[in-house]
Protein backbone atom coordinates (compact mmCIF):
# COMPACT_ATOMS: atom_id res chain seq x y z
CA UNK A 1 0.00 0.00 0.00
CA UNK A 2 2.74 2.49 1.25
CA UNK A 3 6.38 2.37 0.94
CA UNK A 4 8.10 0.79 3.87
CA UNK A 5 9.40 3.98 5.33
CA UNK A 6 5.71 5.73 5.44
CA UNK A 7 4.23 2.84 7.04
CA UNK A 8 6.58 2.57 9.93
CA UNK A 9 6.26 6.64 10.42
CA UNK A 10 1.95 6.00 10.19
CA UNK A 11 2.78 2.93 12.41
CA UNK A 12 4.71 5.27 15.34
CA UNK A 13 2.49 8.18 14.94
CA UNK A 14 -0.51 5.84 15.83
CA UNK A 15 1.65 4.14 18.68
CA UNK A 16 2.03 7.69 19.87
CA UNK A 17 -1.43 8.75 20.14
CA UNK A 18 -2.71 5.75 21.88
CA UNK A 19 -0.36 5.85 24.49
CA UNK A 20 -1.42 9.08 24.75
CA UNK A 21 -5.16 7.78 25.18
CA UNK A 22 -3.88 5.21 27.62
CA UNK A 23 -2.76 7.88 30.32
CA UNK A 24 -6.53 9.59 29.48
CA UNK A 25 -7.66 6.15 30.61
CA UNK A 26 -5.61 6.36 33.60
CA UNK A 27 -7.05 9.70 34.32
CA UNK A 28 -10.32 8.71 33.76
CA UNK A 29 -9.71 5.77 35.88
CA UNK A 30 -8.98 7.70 38.59
CA UNK A 31 -12.01 9.29 38.80
CA UNK A 32 -14.41 5.98 38.64
CA UNK A 33 -12.32 4.58 41.52
CA UNK A 34 -13.36 7.72 43.06
CA UNK A 35 -16.94 7.17 42.42
CA UNK A 36 -16.65 2.86 43.07
CA UNK A 37 -15.31 4.03 46.55
CA UNK A 38 -17.97 6.55 47.17
CA UNK A 39 -20.82 4.38 46.23
CA UNK A 40 -20.03 1.19 48.48
CA UNK A 41 -19.32 4.21 51.64
CA UNK A 42 -23.09 6.52 50.38
CA UNK A 43 -25.14 3.53 48.29
CA UNK A 44 -28.55 4.89 49.01
CA UNK A 45 -27.29 8.88 48.62
CA UNK A 46 -25.77 7.52 45.43
CA UNK A 47 -28.92 6.08 43.87
CA UNK A 48 -31.31 9.14 45.21
CA UNK A 49 -28.91 11.29 43.46
CA UNK A 50 -28.93 9.52 40.34
CA UNK A 51 -32.44 9.54 39.82
CA UNK A 52 -32.31 13.01 40.05
CA UNK A 53 -30.22 13.07 36.48
CA UNK A 54 -32.62 12.27 33.81
CA UNK A 55 -31.98 9.59 31.76
CA UNK A 56 -33.66 11.12 28.41
CA UNK A 57 -30.74 13.35 28.47
CA UNK A 58 -28.05 10.67 29.36
CA UNK A 59 -29.31 7.70 26.67
CA UNK A 60 -29.81 10.79 24.08
CA UNK A 61 -26.07 12.26 24.74
CA UNK A 62 -25.33 8.34 24.93
CA UNK A 63 -26.80 7.78 21.26
CA UNK A 64 -25.20 10.61 19.70
CA UNK A 65 -21.83 10.10 20.41
CA UNK A 66 -21.75 6.33 19.58
CA UNK A 67 -23.56 8.11 16.27
CA UNK A 68 -20.56 10.23 15.90
CA UNK A 69 -18.04 7.43 16.47
CA UNK A 70 -19.48 5.70 13.69
CA UNK A 71 -19.71 9.39 11.37
CA UNK A 72 -15.94 9.79 12.52
CA UNK A 73 -15.08 5.89 11.41
CA UNK A 74 -16.69 5.73 7.95
CA UNK A 75 -15.11 9.76 7.28
CA UNK A 76 -11.56 7.67 7.70
CA UNK A 77 -12.84 5.01 5.42
CA UNK A 78 -14.49 7.72 2.72
CA UNK A 79 -10.60 9.47 2.94
CA UNK A 80 -9.46 5.92 2.15
CA UNK A 81 -11.30 5.65 -0.99
CA UNK A 82 -10.34 9.17 -1.80
CA UNK A 83 -14.30 10.42 -1.60
CA UNK A 84 -13.52 13.46 -0.22
CA UNK A 85 -16.86 15.00 -0.62
CA UNK A 86 -17.98 12.02 1.33
CA UNK A 87 -15.42 12.54 4.36
CA UNK A 88 -16.30 16.14 4.71
CA UNK A 89 -20.04 15.28 5.07
CA UNK A 90 -19.33 12.35 7.66
CA UNK A 91 -17.02 14.87 9.30
CA UNK A 92 -19.24 17.89 9.27
CA UNK A 93 -22.18 15.65 11.03
CA UNK A 94 -19.96 14.06 13.30
CA UNK A 95 -18.46 17.97 14.59
CA UNK A 96 -22.69 18.69 14.56
CA UNK A 97 -22.88 15.66 17.26
CA UNK A 98 -20.75 17.10 18.95
CA UNK A 99 -21.97 20.27 19.61
CA UNK A 100 -25.09 18.36 19.83
CA UNK A 101 -23.83 16.52 23.06
CA UNK A 102 -22.86 20.08 24.42
CA UNK A 103 -25.98 21.79 24.10
CA UNK A 104 -27.74 18.66 25.81
CA UNK A 105 -24.98 18.83 28.24
CA UNK A 106 -25.42 22.87 28.63
CA UNK A 107 -29.37 22.07 29.35
CA UNK A 108 -29.24 19.79 31.67
CA UNK A 109 -26.41 21.32 33.75
CA UNK A 110 -28.79 24.32 33.84
CA UNK A 111 -31.82 22.39 34.89
CA UNK A 112 -29.63 20.98 37.49
CA UNK A 113 -29.05 24.72 38.99
CA UNK A 114 -32.61 26.06 38.71
CA UNK A 115 -33.32 23.27 41.27
CA UNK A 116 -30.36 24.20 43.34
CA UNK A 117 -28.15 21.16 42.43
CA UNK A 118 -24.75 22.28 42.40
CA UNK A 119 -21.13 21.79 44.65
CA UNK A 120 -21.57 24.16 47.75
CA UNK A 121 -25.38 25.07 46.83
CA UNK A 122 -28.15 25.40 50.16
CA UNK A 123 -29.63 22.50 49.04
CA UNK A 124 -26.84 20.04 48.56
CA UNK A 125 -25.26 21.33 52.21
CA UNK A 126 -27.82 20.50 53.93
CA UNK A 127 -28.76 16.99 52.23
CA UNK A 128 -27.04 14.28 54.50
CA UNK A 129 -23.59 13.53 53.65
CA UNK A 130 -22.92 11.24 50.50
CA UNK A 131 -25.36 13.21 48.60
CA UNK A 132 -22.81 16.32 47.85
CA UNK A 133 -20.51 13.61 46.82
CA UNK A 134 -22.30 12.65 44.33
CA UNK A 135 -22.60 15.79 42.34
CA UNK A 136 -19.17 16.96 43.39
CA UNK A 137 -18.56 13.76 41.13
CA UNK A 138 -21.03 13.99 38.65
CA UNK A 139 -20.18 17.29 37.72
CA UNK A 140 -15.97 16.63 37.66
CA UNK A 141 -16.67 13.69 35.84
CA UNK A 142 -18.98 14.87 33.47
CA UNK A 143 -17.03 18.58 33.14
CA UNK A 144 -13.67 16.64 32.11
CA UNK A 145 -15.56 14.62 29.85
CA UNK A 146 -17.50 17.83 27.87
CA UNK A 147 -14.22 19.64 28.03
CA UNK A 148 -12.27 16.73 25.69
CA UNK A 149 -15.90 16.73 23.94
CA UNK A 150 -14.78 20.64 22.76
CA UNK A 151 -11.18 20.01 22.19
CA UNK A 152 -12.05 17.08 20.17
CA UNK A 153 -14.99 18.65 17.97
CA UNK A 154 -12.45 21.55 17.88
CA UNK A 155 -9.47 18.98 16.56
CA UNK A 156 -11.65 17.44 14.35
CA UNK A 157 -13.12 20.93 12.90
CA UNK A 158 -9.22 21.48 12.07
CA UNK A 159 -8.77 18.27 9.86
CA UNK A 160 -12.11 19.00 8.01
CA UNK A 161 -10.37 22.47 7.07
CA UNK A 162 -7.17 20.61 6.04
CA UNK A 163 -9.37 17.90 4.04
CA UNK A 164 -10.74 20.46 2.36
CA UNK A 165 -7.37 22.11 1.78
CA UNK A 166 -6.01 18.76 0.31
CA UNK A 167 -3.49 18.35 3.05
CA UNK A 168 -5.01 15.19 4.05
CA UNK A 169 -5.52 13.04 1.79
CA UNK A 170 -6.32 9.01 0.79
CA UNK A 171 -2.33 8.49 0.87
CA UNK A 172 -1.49 10.98 4.48
CA UNK A 173 -4.39 9.85 6.58
CA UNK A 174 -2.60 10.01 9.74
CA UNK A 175 -3.74 13.45 11.72
CA UNK A 176 -7.81 12.08 10.72
CA UNK A 177 -6.72 8.60 12.10
CA UNK A 178 -5.44 9.95 15.00
CA UNK A 179 -7.71 12.48 15.59
CA UNK A 180 -10.91 9.91 15.00
CA UNK A 181 -8.68 7.66 17.56
CA UNK A 182 -9.11 10.48 19.97
CA UNK A 183 -12.86 10.69 19.50
CA UNK A 184 -13.24 7.00 19.78
CA UNK A 185 -11.77 7.38 23.58
CA UNK A 186 -14.13 10.34 24.38
CA UNK A 187 -16.76 7.74 23.48
CA UNK A 188 -15.64 4.75 25.31
CA UNK A 189 -15.55 7.07 28.67
CA UNK A 190 -19.00 7.98 28.17
CA UNK A 191 -19.69 4.36 27.62
CA UNK A 192 -19.06 3.60 31.16
CA UNK A 193 -20.38 7.27 32.58
CA UNK A 194 -23.59 6.48 31.70
CA UNK A 195 -24.79 3.63 33.25
CA UNK A 196 -22.58 4.71 36.31
CA UNK A 197 -23.93 7.79 36.65
CA UNK A 198 -27.45 7.83 35.08
CA UNK A 199 -28.66 3.88 35.30
CA UNK A 200 -28.09 3.66 39.28
CA UNK A 201 -31.24 1.35 41.13
CA UNK B 1 -12.44 -4.33 -8.32
CA UNK B 2 -11.24 -5.97 -5.29
CA UNK B 3 -10.29 -2.88 -3.13
CA UNK B 4 -13.09 -1.38 -3.55
CA UNK B 5 -14.99 -4.16 -2.37
CA UNK B 6 -12.66 -4.58 1.07
CA UNK B 7 -13.68 -1.07 1.43
CA UNK B 8 -17.82 -0.94 1.30
CA UNK B 9 -17.42 -4.86 3.28
CA UNK B 10 -15.31 -2.46 5.63
CA UNK B 11 -18.22 0.35 6.17
CA UNK B 12 -20.95 -2.08 6.39
CA UNK B 13 -19.12 -3.64 9.37
CA UNK B 14 -18.84 -0.39 10.62
CA UNK B 15 -22.36 0.05 10.20
CA UNK B 16 -23.37 -3.33 12.16
CA UNK B 17 -21.20 -2.63 14.93
CA UNK B 18 -22.83 1.07 15.86
CA UNK B 19 -26.09 -1.03 15.15
CA UNK B 20 -25.21 -3.69 17.52
CA UNK B 21 -24.49 -0.44 20.44
CA UNK B 22 -27.17 1.01 20.05
CA UNK B 23 -28.76 -2.62 20.70
CA UNK B 24 -26.56 -2.55 23.95
CA UNK B 25 -27.36 0.56 24.89
CA UNK B 26 -31.07 -0.12 24.98
CA UNK B 27 -30.49 -3.80 26.88
CA UNK B 28 -28.37 -1.75 29.48
CA UNK B 29 -31.56 0.66 30.27
CA UNK B 30 -34.06 -1.89 29.95
CA UNK B 31 -31.74 -3.88 32.54
CA UNK B 32 -31.39 -0.76 35.20
CA UNK B 33 -35.28 -0.92 35.57
CA UNK B 34 -35.62 -4.83 37.02
CA UNK B 35 -34.28 -4.90 40.26
CA UNK B 36 -31.47 -7.42 40.60
CA UNK B 37 -29.80 -6.01 43.86
CA UNK B 38 -25.77 -6.03 43.45
CA UNK B 39 -26.58 -7.88 39.82
CA UNK B 40 -27.76 -4.57 38.38
CA UNK B 41 -24.02 -3.03 38.71
CA UNK B 42 -22.36 -5.63 37.39
CA UNK B 43 -24.85 -6.16 34.04
CA UNK B 44 -24.30 -2.56 33.76
CA UNK B 45 -20.20 -2.63 33.84
CA UNK B 46 -20.43 -6.19 31.72
CA UNK B 47 -22.19 -4.37 29.11
CA UNK B 48 -20.27 -0.95 29.12
CA UNK B 49 -17.51 -3.29 28.61
CA UNK B 50 -18.80 -5.10 25.88
CA UNK B 51 -19.80 -1.60 24.11
CA UNK B 52 -16.28 -0.27 25.00
CA UNK B 53 -14.14 -3.64 23.51
CA UNK B 54 -16.59 -3.29 20.57
CA UNK B 55 -15.51 0.18 20.03
CA UNK B 56 -11.53 -0.18 20.49
CA UNK B 57 -11.80 -3.38 18.45
CA UNK B 58 -13.83 -2.23 15.19
CA UNK B 59 -13.85 1.66 15.21
CA UNK B 60 -10.81 2.00 16.45
CA UNK B 61 -9.62 -1.02 14.45
CA UNK B 62 -7.76 -2.37 17.48
CA UNK B 63 -8.23 -5.69 15.44
CA UNK B 64 -5.89 -4.75 13.00
CA UNK B 65 -2.99 -3.60 15.22
CA UNK B 66 0.28 -4.87 15.49
CA UNK B 67 1.66 -6.62 18.82
CA UNK B 68 3.03 -3.36 20.67
CA UNK B 69 -0.46 -1.83 20.68
CA UNK B 70 -2.15 -4.52 21.85
CA UNK B 71 0.41 -5.20 24.52
CA UNK B 72 0.63 -1.35 25.77
CA UNK B 73 -3.01 -1.58 26.01
CA UNK B 74 -3.38 -5.05 27.93
CA UNK B 75 -0.43 -3.36 30.46
CA UNK B 76 -2.60 -0.01 30.99
CA UNK B 77 -5.51 -2.27 31.73
CA UNK B 78 -3.98 -4.39 34.06
CA UNK B 79 -2.76 -1.22 35.72
CA UNK B 80 -5.61 0.13 36.34
CA UNK B 81 -6.96 -3.13 37.55
CA UNK B 82 -4.30 -3.63 40.17
CA UNK B 83 -5.19 0.16 40.82
CA UNK B 84 -8.73 -0.54 41.93
CA UNK B 85 -8.05 -4.19 43.28
CA UNK B 86 -5.74 -2.17 46.07
CA UNK B 87 -8.23 1.20 46.87
CA UNK B 88 -10.72 -1.76 47.49
CA UNK B 89 -8.04 -3.97 49.38
CA UNK B 90 -7.66 -0.64 51.46
CA UNK B 91 -11.23 0.53 51.84
CA UNK B 92 -12.79 -2.76 52.97
CA UNK B 93 -10.37 -3.80 55.41
CA UNK B 94 -9.34 -0.45 56.89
Amino acid sequence: MNTSAQHHDAEGARLGMWLFLLSELLLFGGLFVLFAVYLQRYPDQFIAGGKQLSLAFGAGNTALLLTSSLTVALALEALRRNRYRLCQWLLGSTIGAALWFLVNKGLEWHAKFEHDLYPGSVTLRQAPPGHDTFFGLYYLTTGLHGLHVIIGGVILAWVLCLVRQGRITGTSPTILENSALYWHLVDVIWIFIFPLYYLLL
Amino acid sequence: MPDDTRHTGAMRQLIATWGLLLCLTAATVGISRIDLGAGNIWAALGIATGKAALVIFFFMHLKEEGRVIKISLLVALATLATFIGLTFFDVLYR
